[in-house]
């Protein structure tokens, strides 16, 4: 006879409006497991794990913990069904102890005395059963992401949970940090619990899981063992397609230098040095691509050369553009369009819109003090209207409606509006950010073909993403990121994505390249 | 100054600081659960017109303290429905209910009494009477400690010796119960709270209840207590002095008893010598009523040490999608 | 995708709201033992029954007009001015000063210089919470409220130690001298041969707040500026990204909502008054925040939410004379509006927001 499996999901749907983020989503996970839920973002994976948390309730199906249906109305249904969740963003009260936000929620009885006293043991023993060690008296905020991510876990474990989901968990966590939680993942699972892990890293589902259940759109599209798998089979399921990246684009012919950076150095408010000495070059005509898992100064550096420095950052080093030195400190948003550097930013909907704007405006957004856009003192919104008209026409924009506001636009129509009016100011440098982070497949490749035809009209690029695949079919030379340094620099024609892999993992490959730019 | 007159302007600051201390831990409540509260004020008043009236009809100041505490408790419940349960705007609400109290309190005083906003005067019962501590008398005598337990520490109403326990009773509630560490916690990150499976609505209603119940405690004394009856607008502001005094304390219950020392002394002294004549200096009474505001802006800009509000305070919690 | 119509959002939410806020009025009036429809009766006639109460009407509006502008352009920079009334009282203050500095000649050569000096001390007033707020991360709501204190203290200073005339004990400074007597609406109408709302306090400041309200239109939909203060009022990180200095759009809005609010002591000190007192503004200040909500914080809507305001403050003073209704009724009403329009905003909202998707999925 065969145990009853930790979770049985069946026809599990839900919907948000018109949004049908669960389709009949059927899972099976066996008890002392790792079993991986991979998919793009948005394919509907952190929906389905809040139903089995209580977040939400679901509109149908059903759902069986050790083979007996169970009704998850709220959190606290679910802690008491064993399941525990270890949610992206940490759900901790910054300025209490970690001791306190274990125990919140989960006291015994009115008084805290008790509970603290429990607790503080409790920890002992989980951190040397599993070695989850954390200092039960430090302030959540002064604790480094990593342990931030221990204290999730604790909490779990101190609620009894047999279950533990974790959503995207190495998101934020540099790789020594990753492989910790990873050896402390298995342990769980020696001990018998059951583990579900959420990410869209294939490395990850085949380094660590016993099963892989691909989404896809909302709909469970394979469950299988990762064993009798491979990355590129997961990567297919989950795409539905080839994974073909590839866009046409004749050779590069770089001209002179246009950005030059020498020696960048930052060091946050909190005194943590997030750009340890970038030096790069880019030239007209080429695209330069910047690939690393996030996390690693990437972000800093956009908003450092897009002229906007995280606040109470201190700078050093030198930034050219077209020879001449930029100043560094202060907000230079405005000089740097002005200096011809356009920014399509990371996060469009934080950043690069007003989500409350009409199209119109948005198109405007950054230059609204541009001299074609005044008439006397006041701002000529015919100009502003007639102009957005055409980027909407030009960049097949839809609905073609300027007066929208910009959050009722797709993903992939609220980043069009973001590429069209920083492309068509025809910068001599773009800055790019994630360009097709959430945005539908037509969408990409028409991204894609503008930015390609920018650097072919002799502009400079300078892509960020955290997508391989989106570096290697866009960038004409590759620069990797890692814990705020270039770690390295590879032609995408000669480099393999197990070599850029360890480069993005911080380890420098054998065969170090000669004379690149890595400092 | 010579002592008797140091003791008679302490005392007064402690009559003075009453309602202050009651309303400041009535908003440390609401706002440590990150539910904004600048009705304070419309609360004590509302709370003032109903104590009043009642006392005046019963006879009993009791009663008239339930009133008061229901009235104060009503104006609350609409500030929870408001701000919690249809995540309205904090501040637009507590504004409403400022006014709301101001205009319903006069539009149902002259309807019941007819006597332009006031309610007549209570004596007797309808009052609470100043409480006589033991052997207040018999210590008299005593070189300072007598004069300080006879007339400062002796002789207030029981409405003054509730304010002071409260201090220590909040700080207990805050830092040594489960109530207390949820509380705190809803105010810092309620998704923490809902995560761990709390309601964050629950606790949130719970803390918008106890701040009108102290509103309500408040409002009582300075109708039934430290004057005879209601009269149109007597809150006067205190319900302001009591916030600038949260923000001064740094949302904490001891700093909350001496933020509004403070300010019930500087009041005091402004009451006592209209013109404050330091020698150097004559310093107008208005300069000490609006120290108190002075002072709050001045800690706010953090010149001072930096007061930092509760993180999630006026912001409605929505569920993360 | 939008989940309403526009008109639904910008007039009927709004008209609910005020019809809500009145059902409850009446409820209130029978709670009493009046008669609603005598007091609707009432208040109809005493504010617009006759050009006196037009007058009246709109003299409150013009002080309306100025502070809930004040507090809508406060608004689109997401800053909640609650600071009207210190503002305000401080521009009675720049008045009375430029009037009784210089021997003025002529009203019309006063009223711009006083209208400065008003602007230039209720910004003035503005601005330290202004920049506490973008520099020091100061609540702007509460130390515009401690700010309201504090001009309520420095003016009883001034008004009891400085600007009272010798032999006086009235704490009001002294009276304007004739030739700065701004014309009244009711002079100007005979000067064209009718007879309208003879000794009323309406004079032409009222034109000057119309002005001032197609002037905030002009600046927040039509200027660089107005683009930027709405853009940071919407998202704070865009605006860091556009390049545009949260610090500058704070004190900029809060100035010129400062300043609004310092205007309106051209209508109340200088046109009616024609002295300053203690607690000249009276309450208007904060009935700027229920017009701003009521308008939508759109001059358009101020204006139209001001008349409103205008004639009920009109309406409640005679309402007291007439009944036994005190005119706190109309801070009731007041409440209410606020509450509805502002704090119970989704309560409004969401039925309707239903109804709506419901009709659209109908028609589909």
């Amino acid at each position: 006879m065969t145990a009853a499996p930790a979770i049985e999901l069946r026809g599990i749907s839900k919907a948000f409006g018109p949004v049908q983020a669960n389709r009949a989503i059927d899972l099976v996970v066996p008890r002392g497991t790792i079993h991986g839920i991979i998919g793009e973002n948005g394919a509907g994976k952190s929906t389905l794990m809040s139903i089995l948390y209580g977040f939400y309730r679901p509109d149908a199906g059903q759902i069986l913990i050790d083979g007996k249906p169970v009704a998850i109305a709220d959190s606290q249904a679910a802690i008491r069904a064993g399941i525990g969740m270890v949610f992206q963003h940490f759900k901790l009260v910054p300025n209490f102890t970690v001791l306190e936000n274990v125990v919140l929620g989960a006291e015994d009885g009115r008084f805290l005395r008790r509970s603290l006293a429990r607790a503080r043991g409790e920890l002992k023993r989980l951190a040397a059963e599993y070695g989850l060690q954390v200092d039960p008296d430090a302030l959540v905020e002064d604790l480094s992401v990593g342990h931030q991510q221990r204290v999730e876990i604790l909490k779990a474990l101190y609620r009894r949970a047999d279950i533990l989901i974790l959503d995207e968990p190495t998101g934020v966590l540099t790789p020594a940090e990753a492989d910790h939680l990873f050896r402390i993942l298995r342990s769980l699972r020696d001990e018998g619990k059951t583990i579900i892990l959420i990410t869209h890293k294939l490395r990850e589902i085949m380094q660590i899981t016993e099963n892989v259940s691909v989404m896809r759109r909302g709909e469970m599209v394979a469950s299988v063992r990762t064993a009798g798998t491979g990355p590129a089979e997961l990567a297919e399921l989950m795409v539905g397609r080839k994974v073909l990246l590839r866009v046409e684009k004749p050779l590069a012919r770089p001209g002179a230098p246009v950005l030059e950076v020498q020696g960048l150095r930052m060091v946050d408010a909190e005194g943590v040095e997030r750009l340890r000495g970038i030096d790069l070059a880019i030239r007209a005509g080429e695209i330069l691509g910047i690939a690393g898992v996030a996390g690693n100064g990437q972000t800093q550096l956009l908003e450092i050369l897009g002229g906007y420095p995280p606040a109470g950052a201190t700078l050093s080093g030198e930034i050219r553009l077209g020879g001449r030195p930029l100043p560094l400190a202060g907000s230079q948003g405005r000089a740097r369009r002005r200096a011809g550097i356009g920014h399509v930013p990371e996060d469009r909907q934080a950043e690069g819109l007003i989500m409350d704007f009409t199209a119109w405006e948005n198109m405007a957004f950054g230059y609204q003090d541009a001299p074609q856009f005044q008439r006397g003192p006041l701002m000529d919104n015919a100009a502003l209207r007639a102009d957005a008209m055409g980027k909407i026409a030009r960049f097949d924009i839809r609905p073609p409606d300027p007066d929208l506001a910009a959050k009722s636009f797709s993903g992939g129509n609220q980043q069009k509006i973001v590429v069209a009016r920083e492309v068509e100011r025809d910068p001599d440098l773009l800055l790019v950010g994630q360009p097709t982070r959430g945005v539908d497949i037509g969408a990409i490749e028409f991204i894609h073909k503008r930015i390609v035809a920018l650097r072919d009209a002799g502009r400079a690029v300078l892509l960020v993403s955290v997508e391989l695949d989106e570096i290697m079919a866009l960038a004409d030379r590759i620069l990797v990121m890692f814990d705020g340094r270039i770690m390295g620099e590879r032609l995408p024609a000669e480099a393999t994505a197990a070599e850029l892999g360890s480069l993005m993992a911080g380890v420098e490959p054998a065969r170090a390249d000669a004379g690149g730019i890595a400092g | 100054m010579d002592f008797a007159t140091l003791i008679q302007i302490l005392d007064s600051a402690v009559r003075l600081m009453t309602p202050l201390l009651l309303a400041c831990l009535a908003g440390l409540y609401s706002e440590r659960a990150g539910v904004f509260d600048i009705g304070l004020e419309g609360k004590m008043l509302m709370a003032a017109f109903a104590s009043a009236s009642v006392a005046y009809a019963t006879g009993s100041a009791w009663l008239g303290l339930l009133a008061g505490i229901a009235g104060a408790a009503a104006l609350a419940g609409l500030h929870g429905l408001a701000s919690i349960s249809f995540r309205g705007n904090q501040l637009i609400s507590g504004v409403a209910i400022n006014f709301l109290a101001s205009g319903l309190t006069v539009l149902l005083g002259q309807k019941i009494f007819g006597l332009g906003g006031r309610t007549p005067s209570l004596s007797g019962a309808a009052r609470f009477g100043e409480i006589t501590l033991p052997f207040a008398e018999s210590l008299r005598p005593l070189p300072v400690i007598g004069p300080v337990y006879a007339e400062l520490v002796s002789g207030h109403t029981i409405l003054v010796y509730v304010a002071f326990a409260m201090v220590p009773l909040t700080w207990w509630m805050l830092y040594r119960t489960r109530f207390g560490l949820r509380l705190r916690a809803v105010g810092e990150s309620p998704a923490s709270v809902d995560t761990a499976g709390v309601s964050v609505i629950r606790l949130r209603f719970a803390a918008v209840m106890i701040c009108g119940v102290l509103c309500g405690i408040a409002g009582a004394y300075l109708a039934t207590g430290i004057s005879a009856g209601f009269v149109k607008e007597m809150t006067a502001g205190r319900g302001f002095i009591a916030l600038a005094a949260l923000i001064f304390a740094k949302w904490r219950p001891w700093g909350a008893l001496g933020a509004t020392f403070l300010f019930g002394l500087m009041e005091a002294v402004a009451n006592r010598f209209p013109n404050l004549d330091l020698g150097v200096v004559t310093v107008p009474s208005m300069l000490m009523n609006a120290l108190p505001y002075i002072l709050t802006v001045v800690i706010l800009a953090g010149f001072v040490g930096r007061a930092i509000p509760p993180r999630a305070g006026g912001e409605p919690y929505v569920k993360e999608r | 995708m939008e989940r309403m119509p526009k008109w639904a959002d910008v007039i009927l939410t709004p008209l609910i709201s005020l019809v809500l806020a009145f059902a409850l009025s009446a409820l209130l009036i029978l709670a009493i033992g009046e008669s609603p429809a005598e007091a609707l009766k009432v208040v109809v006639q005493g504010a617009l029954g006759s050009s006196y109460g037009w007058g009246f009407t709109l003299y409150y509006a013009t002080n309306f007009i100025f502070t809930g502008l004040a507090v809508a352009v406060a608004y689109h920079a997401g800053l909640f001015n609650i600071g009207g009334e210190g503002q305000a009282a401080m521009g009675g203050l720049g008045v009375a000063l430029v009037v009784l500095a210089l021997p003025w000649p002529h009203w019309a050569l006063a009223l711009p210089a006083a209208a400065v000096g008003a602007a230039l001390m209720g910004a003035l007033w503005a601005l330290v919470p202004a920049w506490l707020q973008a520099r020091r991360g100061s609540h702007v709501v509460i130390t515009t409220i401690m700010f309201n204190f504090i001009a309520a203290a420095l003016l009883n200073y001034v008004l009891v130690n400085l600007l009272r005339p010798v032999g006086s004990m009235d704490p009001a400074s002294a009276s304007f001298p004739a030739a700065t007597h701004l014309p009244k609406l009711s002079e100007m109408a005979l000067a064209l041969g009718v007879e309208w709302g003879r000794n009323t306090p309406a004079n032409i400041s009222f034109f000057v707040a119309v002005a001032a309200c197609l002037l905030v239109w002009l600046l927040i939909w039509h200027t660089r500026r107005g683009y930027e203060i709405r853009a940071f009022g919407k998202s704070a990180t865009a605006v860091r990204y556009a390049g545009i200095s949260a610090l500058r759009i704070t004190v900029l809005a809060m100035l010129v909502s400062g300043a609004l609010a310092g205007l309106m002591a051209v209508n109340n000190v200088m046109g009616e008054a024609e002295r300053l007192v203690l607690n000249a503004v009276e309450g208007a200040g904060f009935i700027g925040i229920a017009v701003a909500l009521m308008g939508r914080n759109h001059p358009l809507g101020v204006l139209l939410a001001a008349l409103l305001f205008g004639f009920l403050y009109q309406g409640g003073g005679e309402l007291a004379l007439w009944t036994s209704i005190p005119r706190e009724l109309i801070v009731v009403i007041q409440a209410l509006v606020i509450l509805f329009t502002g704090a119970l905003d989704n309560m409004v909202r969401m039925p309707l927001e239903r109804l709506f998707m419901a009709l659209r999925r109908k028609g589909a």
